[in-house]
């Protein structure tokens, strides 16, 4: 097999598995349904695998188009690969985490009636971040970028039945439709004035146009590439969540776990990050716009973490942890260390899908109680979850040796060593976040695993949580009571008085593990040649003179073990164990300390700022939403019912049913009618053709 | 005159038809009511030939017979075979319908077919006397057909009617003929396009006799303000004869306006341009505004032709073989059609019951889903809905009349589409929408089924697939138009 009918077979894999599960999913079993979708995924994944290895022995990149699309006015609109080592690294990621997240869905959607739409769903997504990452022009990623937010939107609202997710679907859409304007006027700049979609075209001719300006106001000439990297930063911002367009990421918790964890956690949401690497020959030419993207990603970095702290809800505080390393990754962006973004974004995938797996396995265990307040003392009935879990957010808090730690702490370097305008806030914003992390972390770490077994006396459940014995039948309860009975899944779910949290199946297990491997090792095996070595050779591209962050970091490195070891000189460490011990203390030591000073924190007002998320909620519901709906309703009343319908439309008709009623009486029925009509006729025309001209010739 | 000049070969098919009409009047004489599907058969068997016959004569070339009355050429061959595939689809169709009005005569048979042998007479006519002969063989045929349901007031009504008015203008092209005469000192239709571009034709007097030429014109197409006759025939004449006069007659019509206008008197182009466009504007407005007052579908068909006939005037109007084409291309899909709507209503229609009005089609996708796509199809194709072959002949004349400048009359034309899709899509609203006040089930024969959903499919496919007929109109149009 060639290079190129492997390319073409690493998303269409998964594509066809989607299709046969959406189209055909009325006829198949379950079983079918979830062999096709995995053995599809699998391939992508074998095949992304032998593609990192064929690179990384010196196999070439691959940069053509394989279909045209269309042409118009000499721009081609193409479906091309750009296959090289970033490329195949997302691909491995993307694959591996899918496949994961496939085989993980056995086990947590077994009973759910939308079991093959799911499945279908989870394809498709597969098969769109894919054509994403495997662009080499701006169409393709454009439709990548949309199809894997339509997927997101779908499987967010995959209960359509609940309000809440009906809601939080919508929002996720419409607030990403902000981002994507952003983004399609970035295209529409890079289109207009580099002539062309296609990177590496594009990518050739951004130094000529370094200080081009654009005149948007009259008298304020901007700069071009600023303009233009702002506007592509403004769809990363949508897709990854950066402040203020972060809301739809905790509402869309509201979709079932697995896909929290591929789409919302490991692969979707850091599309925005590989988007901005990959066009690092097109960031590295504006300061103006790395610094925009150094502050709105220590913005998300810190103040996101805070309202980790006050979460109960299981998959709330990993989507807030989700927000908060996101931040992480853009800061890292924002001083040009995209290398260190990519590895941020490669660790964070494997260890941030456990932890949400984990917390899936949890929510299972807890017959789909997510409040993490009527959990406690879970380890000792579900010791895979326990330990794999706990390997997870080790590495996420960034203790030494682990995965987070090389990634997160590089970060952290970087940010140290750059000299842009926003590079002070953004140090504190990154050394703080890891106290803030450490501190939520294992605030639900030790909520959810160690101390009293909280279950027995929480409120009394529903009488229907009788029927929940058997394990197999957990998963339909996803889909079926929530269906029934809407959002009130807390007060319906949950242990009955004589039930006991139990461990997950193997097929939910199993992922776990695969999962904890990466996320404990890679770090220390992936650092050198990720961030030091030549892997990103000739694919990122930083100003060293600008932005000598990168440089200064290989100057300092010594090796990934040194590294680890030279970590307990530093800060965040410490700020890290501080966090943690603050947690045990708090949780397991004095449970009733949280409360007391809470009551100081509610007396100064920071609860209630935590509470309402910094209002931005309100503020987009009541101002933006509001004042959209008002101008709709405006729009419909005057222009569309009055106007257009009223007056154009039904006034057009009006007039002609008038004319045709007139027209009608005209034929009379009466045969002299008929003939004085066509006499008539004819005298007109003899008037017309010869007795004017007769009389114009005369005079 | 010679055997050669004569050169009777090049009328075979009209030769054969006369004989086989007559054929036809004689053995009908000896045949029992009960057994009068013989005539039915032989009148069809006829048709066959005939159609064999005019496909076997396409492939020679063009030649003049009768010492330049009478021309065989390609433009007269398909037109004849739309003409007699109109007239076999009128006896298919209307079997069933004039058996249960006791129509089902052997008048009815040799009528149509004397009426079709005008027609054929018309298409192929090289002079004003060959023309006028055909045009009143056809006519006086058609008169009586209306009538033929006697005891019928509104038949003998639309009979009256479509005499008096035939009458009046045949007189008119009659003096427009003669004056035309007058001035170039010919009949010959070839010899007075000679003579006109050479400039021995008096203008004035030749524009006087083209103005009744084109009154007589407007009256055969049914071009306003020509058109009166053409709601109360469509209405009171027994179905199948409405569906004769709505679609081989046309195609007859659309060949006698080429022959005289655009051979004969090409060298008045400009003149007759600018009356046929009148006309057309004309037709289009009130035929698309009056069809949508009427409740009868009969009549909303007669409005619905006045309009399509505007279409087909726009074509000629243009005046070149590419909008020639067009308007052949129009005339011929628009047989089609038409005749697949007067079969849908034959075929909704049994003894006592003329299924004529719009109401009688409420509700038809719960009786027959069937027929009432096929219904669909046709009232799709007449509005010009794309994919559906009337879009392509709306296109097609479209697209000449905007390669001539007249883009605003090609607006013009879509606005009035536009009017006109209300009262087509109506139909399909009644009969997918509304609850069906009739229930009886539909009583019509195998082969009528069968056929009109051909028919009807046909119309679907020619929308796909325009180019073949588009090539076929297009290359007769140039083959025959002499060139001048």
């Amino acid at each position: 097999m060639d290079m190129k009918t492997i390319y073409l077979l690493i998303p269409l894999a998964p594509l066809f598995g989607a299709l046969v599960a959406g189209l055909f999913g009325w006829a198949i079993s379950r079983r079918v349904a979830h062999t096709v979708t995995i053995a599809g995924v699998a391939v992508a994944c074998g095949l992304s695998l032998y593609t990192l290895n064929y690179l990384l022995h010196g196999g070439a990149s691959y940069n053509e188009p394989v279909y045209n699309w269309l042409t118009i006015n000499g721009v081609d609109f193409n479906v091309g690969f750009l296959v090289d080592k970033l490329t195949a690294m997302m691909m491995c990621v993307v694959t591996f985490v899918s496949l994961m997240v496939h085989i993980y869905t056995i086990g947590y959607m077994a009973e759910d009636p939308g079991y093959n739409r799911f499945f279908s769903y989870i394809s498709l997504f597969t098969f769109s971040m894919l054509m994403l990452v495997m662009s080499n022009n701006f169409v393709q990623l454009f439709f990548g970028w949309e199809a894997v937010g339509l997927v997101s939107y779908l499987l967010i609202g995959f209960w359509f039945k609940r309000p809440t997710a009906t809601f939080a679907n919508l929002k996720a859409f419409l607030v990403n439709r902000v981002g994507d304007f952003g983004f399609l006027l970035g295209i529409g700049l890079v289109l207009g004035h580099f002539g062309s979609l296609d990177y590496a075209a594009v990518f050739a001719k951004a130094p000529e146009l370094k200080d081009a300006t654009i005149t948007i106001f009259a008298g304020h000439p901007w700069s071009l590439l600023s303009l233009t990297c702002i506007l592509l930063f403004v769809g990363a911002m949508g897709k990854s969540a950066q402040f203020p367009l972060h809301v739809w990421l905790p509402d869309s918790m509201e979709g079932p776990t697995p896909i929290s964890a591929l789409i919302h956690a490991a692969t979707m949401v850091t599309a925005g990050i590989f988007m901005v690497t990959r066009m690092s020959p097109l960031f590295e030419l504006s300061d103006t716009a790395l610094n925009f993207i150094l502050v709105i990603g220590s913005i998300t970095a810190l103040f996101m973490g805070f309202l980790g702290i006050i979460q109960d809800d299981i998959k709330r505080v990993v989507a807030y942890s989700t927000l908060s390393q996101l931040g992480y990754m853009t800061v890292a962006l924002g001083v040009s260390a995209y290398s260190v973004a990519v590895f941020h974004l490669m660790t964070h995938a494997f260890f941030k899908a456990l932890l949400f797996l984990g917390a899936g396995s949890v929510i299972m265990g807890m017959h789909h109680d997510q409040n993490i307040r009527n959990m406690g003392g879970l380890r000792k009935y579900m010791p895979i979850t326990w330990i794999t879990s706990l390997i997870g957010s080790l590495a996420l808090i960034g203790t030494p040796f682990f995965s987070g730690f090389y990634s997160k702490d590089s970060i952290i370097d970087a940010v140290s060593t750059s000299h842009l305008p926003g590079a002070h806030f953004a140090y504190f914003a990154v050394v703080a976040g890891v106290f803030v992390t450490a501190f939520y972390s294992f605030r639900m770490y030790f909520l959810v695993f160690h101390g009293q077994s909280r279950w027995m006396e929480a409120k009394p459940h529903h009488a229907h949580a009788d029927a929940h014995h058997a394990p197999a039948a957990h998963g339909a309860h996803a889909g079926d009571d929530h269906a029934a009975h809407g959002d009130d899944h807390e007060e319906h779910h949950g242990l009955g008085p004589n039930d006991k949290p139990h461990e997950s199946p193997w097929v939910v297990t199993l992922p776990l593990i695969l999962l904890a491997i990466p996320s404990a090792l890679i770090g220390f095996f992936a650092i050198q040649p990720m961030l030091f070595g030549d892997f990103f050779k000739g694919v990122i591209f930083v100003n060293n003179e600008a932005h000598p962050a990168m440089e200064e970091l290989a100057h300092e490195f010594g090796g990934a073990a040194e590294m680890g070891l030279h970590a307990f000189a530093g800060l965040p460490v410490w700020l890290a164990l501080a966090g943690v011990v603050l947690s045990y203390v708090f949780y397991i030591l004095k449970p009733e300390l949280p409360k007391a000073v809470g009551k100081f924190f509610s007396s100064i007002g920071v609860t209630k700022l935590l509470e309402n998320k910094y209002y931005m909620d309100f503020l987009y519901i009541n101002v933006f939403a509001a004042a959209g709906r008002a101008l709709g309703t405006v729009l419909w009343k005057v222009g569309d019912a009055l106007l257009i319908d009223g007056l154009v439309v039904n006034g057009a008709a009006r007039l002609v049913q008038f004319f045709s009623f007139v027209v009608r009486r005209v034929q009379t029925g009466y045969i002299y009618h008929y003939a004085f009509a066509m006499i008539l006729g004819a005298l007109v025309m003899i008037t017309l053709w010869i007795g004017i001209p007769l009389y114009g010739a005369m005079h | 005159m010679t055997w050669t000049s004569l050169n009777a070969g090049a009328a075979t098919p009209e030769i054969f038809l006369l004989i086989a009409v007559c054929a036809v009047l004689l053995i009908d004489l000896f045949v029992s009511d009960a057994k009068r599907h013989v005539t039915y058969l032989l009148t069809l068997g006829a048709l066959a030939v005939t159609a064999c016959l005019l496909v076997n004569g396409l492939a020679q070339p063009p030649q003049l017979a009768f010492s330049g009355m009478f021309v065989q050429d390609p433009l007269a061959g398909v037109a004849k075979l739309a003409m007699v595939l109109g007239a076999a689809l009128v006896f298919i169709y209307g079997r069933a319908y004039a058996e249960a009005r006791g129509l089902f005569r052997g008048e009815l048979f040799t009528l149509s077919l004397f009426s079709l042998l005008g027609m054929m007479v018309m298409a192929s006519a090289m002079n004003f006397v060959t023309l006028y002969v055909g045009l009143e063989l056809q006519s006086l045929a058609m008169y009586a057909l209306i009538a033929l349901n006697r005891d019928n007031v509104q038949s003998s009504e639309a009979s009256m009617k479509y005499f008096v008015l035939g009458a009046l203008a045949s007189g008119l092209l009659l003096y427009g003929m003669s004056m035309v005469y007058g001035a170039s000192q010919s009949l010959d239709v070839l010899t007075i396009a000679h003579n006109i571009t050479a400039g021995g034709a008096n203008r004035v007097l030749s524009v006087f006799g083209l103005v009744f030429i084109v009154v007589g014109i407007g009256f055969k197409l049914g071009a306003v303000p020509f058109h009166m006759w053409m709601p109360d025939v469509y209405q009171g004449a027994p179905t199948p004869v409405a569906q004769l006069i709505g679609t081989s007659s046309k195609v007859a019509a659309f060949v006698f306006i080429l022959r005289i206008l655009a051979e004969s008197l090409q060298g008045f182009a400009p003149d007759w341009s600018q009356m046929l466009m009148l006309m057309a504007v004309l037709s289009l407005a009130l035929g698309n505004i009056t069809a949508i007052a009427q409740s009868n579908i009969k009549r909303m068909f007669a409005f619905s032709a006045i309009a399509h006939m505007g279409f087909v005037l726009l074509g000629i109007m243009v005046g070149n073989p590419y909008g020639y084409g067009a308007a052949f291309f129009y005339s011929i899909t628009y047989l089609l059609t038409s005749a697949a709507g007067f079969g849908l209503i034959m075929l909704m229609s049994r003894a006592g019951f003329e299924a004529d009005r719009i109401d009688d089609f409420k509700g038809l996708n719960q009786r027959s889903p069937w027929f009432a796509f096929m219904m669909l199809i046709v009232m799709f194709s007449m509005a010009g809905v794309p994919v559906f072959v009337g879009f392509f002949a709306k296109l097609a004349i479209l697209k000449a009349v905007v390669s001539m400048g007249l883009t605003w009359l090609a607006v013009y034309g879509v606005l009035m589409s536009l009017i006109g899709g209300f009262y087509y899509l109506r139909v399909v609203k009644v009969m997918y929408f509304d609850e069906a006040e009739d229930t009886h089930p539909i009583v019509a024969g195998i082969d009528a089924r069968a056929i009109l959903s051909v028919n009807c499919l046909l119309l679907l496919v020619l929308g796909l697939m325009p180019d073949r007929l588009m090539y076929l109109v297009t290359a007769a149009i140039t083959h025959s138009i002499v060139q001048m």
